[in-house]
């Protein structure tokens, strides 16, 4: 049976007789690529638009309807040395991409009415020191309302709303003070206009506006351009499942396109992308993904399967279930939910800070002005300078001393292939005491390979592994892969249940059970010294060779524990996997304690253990059933090849084959949190300078202005400081 | 002071100008592919329309 690729559910119907697809492609690095891309696709007839987004590395293709099939695009593109694949955006990144388009309107219009207003508040202030007549600053000071309340009301969106949600929670956060002190000057600056008073505040206001969501916006376009190369990681998966559309008839479809109650087909040696129970079929699966144990099992009718499962030997027909049926699937849920609303509750230091801040503040402003009126001042001077103070010390140093911070060290990250899924991830991942891994598929390669390379003459290797290509048993994939294999053997058969054997020089070659290529004997005496490895025999004339083929540690995993260790963090392993699996890899990895067999509950119950001694958990894991403790964990790291569901648990995700991106992490939030606690100092040092001068005061619109903008350089170049600093760290 | 009529009018519609330019911009997707649009003006020529490859 031969399947059909249809790729119509990524295909958007745009009217007027145009249709449009978005790919995912990798590789695309420079502007040659981008040119080669755009003319190769262009070539092709009825194509009205091909056009590359070097950002994102994505391609955007609009073609005449129904003209031409979008699989053609991506072999189009395979033939340029360009894997594709098409790409649905996910929600949250539809969401990212509208609320960095509307804070860069926000930061237009707050730049416009800044600019302008400081256009003529210059004149007011050299005019109030030479001759300029009451009529012409109020006309002035007029204008300056004009632009500044419209450009305000519309700009400050992101504060009073993020402040309003505080509000109505009864909470507070940085807002809170942010929107307080943009209100209050912006009302007091309309009362001074109208009573023709000499200072007006218009351009303090917008300036701060202007300042905060130029940094809100720095900070959230890191977050939107992890965002996207994580959804791109996503696309290129190229997860498809085989869908039957008739009796016998199937194709491949994306798995976005896969409804429940559909029926799917399960090949030997691939990997189920949905979840489901088997309703026809005879097979060993590998749940190592899903349950971290790495021992086949038996699956016949009403077996469960879920995405990630391998299929080793029989062909599966599979009923594909909603997503939360299923007795695994459904306890796992029920233990996420509980874990996310316990995290749910921490609090980021930027809104632990306004928490202390903004009583402080206000205090301070009620204070002054008590004091003015018992000094003998009117009422109407007490209540001007009470508000000079509150904007004197609106946190705008503060608003920008963690985000400024946070986007360095995003961006630092970033480059070492560590993506960071939410903002607060950074604070947390600094606390840090105590690392939790997960065995199979996060401190082992995902992929198994072949453990006695070394043993086995290279033109043997190089031969079985072509071979091997004919078969799609895992083990012999994890051969030819090994052997770097790419010319297959022509004439090969494939024995089921057996292996596959074929001619070479008139000798017969064969690759499968030791018992099919008449190596018993070596392959029991691989076996007595490694029980955890799978083994394949290889036959050539007289020669006999077995391979012994097991999960491998990642290769620098040894290092980055040692590394880990070294700094005093506790490591540690989990595992769903048999206890001498899990021994040994404890042991070559030099870590004392460690736990196998364990279910994820009991994954959750040593984490809260470790809570209860006071450890901060960070949790490594890759499979499903990772998921709960990911959550429950202080802070949360995945591989990138892991489940959908742990990944999208886990706070960071690492790139690669090397566990190094772990102990990078934990050292770039580290600096990272010094920074931020030392911006803040920065901060509430530019406050303890300017609040004595604005309760004298001598704020002046002059003062505020200078003092606001000189504070927020401040902070900004201590963070970019940081940039260095964290270069010389990785 | 007569010539503030006429000034502060020019001035605000120059300003307003610079923000619709910049709003139109920003909806014309021009901010979408910040890295790919410096490359973009350095390209030898519109690689889409004028000359489709070989």
């Amino acid at each position: 049976m031969q399947a059909t690729r249809d790729f119509s559910h990524y295909v958007r119907n745009l009217g007027s007789g145009l249709s449009r697809i978005d790919l995912a492609v990798e590789g695309v690095s420079c502007a040659a690529c981008m040119s080669k891309i755009e003319r190769g696709l262009s070539a092709l007839p009825d194509v009205t638009l091909a056009r590359v987004n070097l950002t994102d590395r994505r391609v955007a293709l609009e073609w005449k309807e129904g003209a031409l099939d979008p699989a053609g695009f991506i072999d189009r593109l395979a033939e340029l040395g360009y894997k594709a694949y098409p790409f649905e955006p996910v929600r949250a990144e539809t969401m990212e991409n509208e609320q960095a388009s509307f804070l860069l309107r926000c930061l237009g219009v707050a730049a416009f009415g800044a600019m302008n207003v400081m256009m003529l508040s210059v004149p007011v202030w050299s005019g109030n020191v030479t001759d300029m007549i009451p009529e012409q600053r109020d006309f002035f000071h007029w204008l300056s309302a004009l632009i500044a309340l419209p450009a305000a009301a519309y700009s400050g969106q992101p504060f009073f709303r993020s402040a309003f949600r505080a509000m109505r929670a009864r909470t507070t956060n940085m807002d809170v003070p942010i929107s307080i002190g943009i209100v209050l000057a912006l009302v007091m600056s309309v009362v001074e206009t109208i009573h023709h008073a000499e200072h007006a505040y218009f351009d303090a206001a917008l300036m701060l506006i202007t300042f905060l969501v130029a940094g809100r916006y720095l900070d959230q376009s890191m977050r939107r351009r992890t965002r996207a190369v994580a959804g791109n990681l996503a696309a290129l998966r190229a997860e498809t499942a085989t869908k039957f559309v008739g009796a016998d008839e199937i194709s491949e479809v994306p798995i976005a396109a896969v409804q429940a109650g559909d029926i799917v087909l399960l090949r030997p040696g691939e990997r189920s992308t949905v979840d489901g129970s088997v309703i026809e079929g005879q097979s060993k699966i590998d749940q190592s993904l899903i349950t971290g144990e790495t021992l086949p099992v038996k699956a016949g009718p009403g077996t469960a399967v879920y995405a990630g499962t391998l299929n080793l030997s029989g062909a599966l027909r599979v009923r594909v279930s909603a997503a939360s049926e299923g007795t695994l699937l459904a306890e796992i849920s029920r233990l996420l939910e509980n874990a996310v609303q316990v995290r749910s509750r921490y609090v980021q230091l930027a809104d632990r800070a306004a928490r202390l801040y903004a009583p402080v503040v206000h205090a301070a402003a009620v204070l002054t002005m008590v004091g003015w009126v018992a000094l003998g001042a009117s009422w109407h001077d007490a209540i001007v300078t009470a508000i000079a103070v509150l904007i004197i010390t609106c946190p705008c140093a503060l608003g920008l001393a963690i985000p400024a911070v946070q986007t360095v060290v995003s961006g630092a990250m970033f480059r070492t292939s560590v993506l960071l899924n939410s903002g607060d991830a950074i604070e947390r991942l600094a606390e840090v005491d105590r690392v939790v891994f997960d065995k199979t598929g996060t401190l082992t390669l995902p992929e198994l390979d072949v453990a006695n390379a070394a043993s086995i003459p290279t033109d043997v290797f190089d031969l079985a592994g072509r071979l091997a290509l004919a078969s799609h048993h895992p083990v012999a994939a994890a051969v030819a892969r090994a052997a770097n294999a790419k010319m297959p053997l022509a004439g090969v058969e494939e024995v089921t249940g057996q292996g596959v054997h074929g001619f070479v020089d008139g000798l017969e070659v064969r690759l499968g059970r030791p018992s099919f290529c008449g190596a018993d004997e070596l392959a029991d005496d691989i076996l007595c010294r490694d029980p955890e490895a799978s083994v394949v025999a290889f036959h050539h004339g007289e020669t006999r060779h077995v391979f012994a083929v097991r999960q491998r540690l990642r290769p620098d995993a040894a290092r980055a524990v040692a590394a880990l260790q070294q700094c005093g963090i506790g490591v540690e392993i989990l595992s769903g996997d048999r206890e001498p699996a899990v021994r040994h890899a404890a042991q070559s990895l030099g870590i004392q304690e460690w736990r196998s067999g364990v279910t994820p509950s009991d994954k959750i119950a040593r984490i809260e253990e470790l809570k209860r001694h006071s450890f901060r958990v960070l949790m490594v894991g890759d499979g499903m059933n990772d998921a709960p403790a990911l959550a429950a964990a202080h802070v949360s790291m995945s591989p990138v090849t892991a489940t959908h569901l742990s990944q999208a648990t886990a706070d960071l995700v690492f790139l690669g084959d090397r566990l190094t991106p772990v102990v990078d992490a934990i050292s770039f939030s580290r600096k990272a949190l010094r920074l931020m606690r030392q911006n803040l100092w920065l901060a509430a040092g530019y406050n303890l300078l300017a609040v004595p001068l604005a309760i004298a005061g001598l704020a002046t619109p002059l003062v505020a202005a200078a003092a606001m903008s000189g504070s927020s350089l401040l902070v900004i170049l201590n963070a970019l400081r940081a940039h260095r600093g964290v270069r010389e760290l990785s | 002071m007569e010539v503030l009529v006429f000034l502060v009018p020019l001035a605000l519609m120059l300003g307003l100008l610079g923000l619709v330019g910049f709003l139109w911009s920003l909806r014309n997707g021009q901010y979408d592919d910040l890295e790919g649009a410096g490359w973009r003006a350095i390209a030898d020529d519109d690689p889409i329309r004028e000359n489709p490859a070989p």
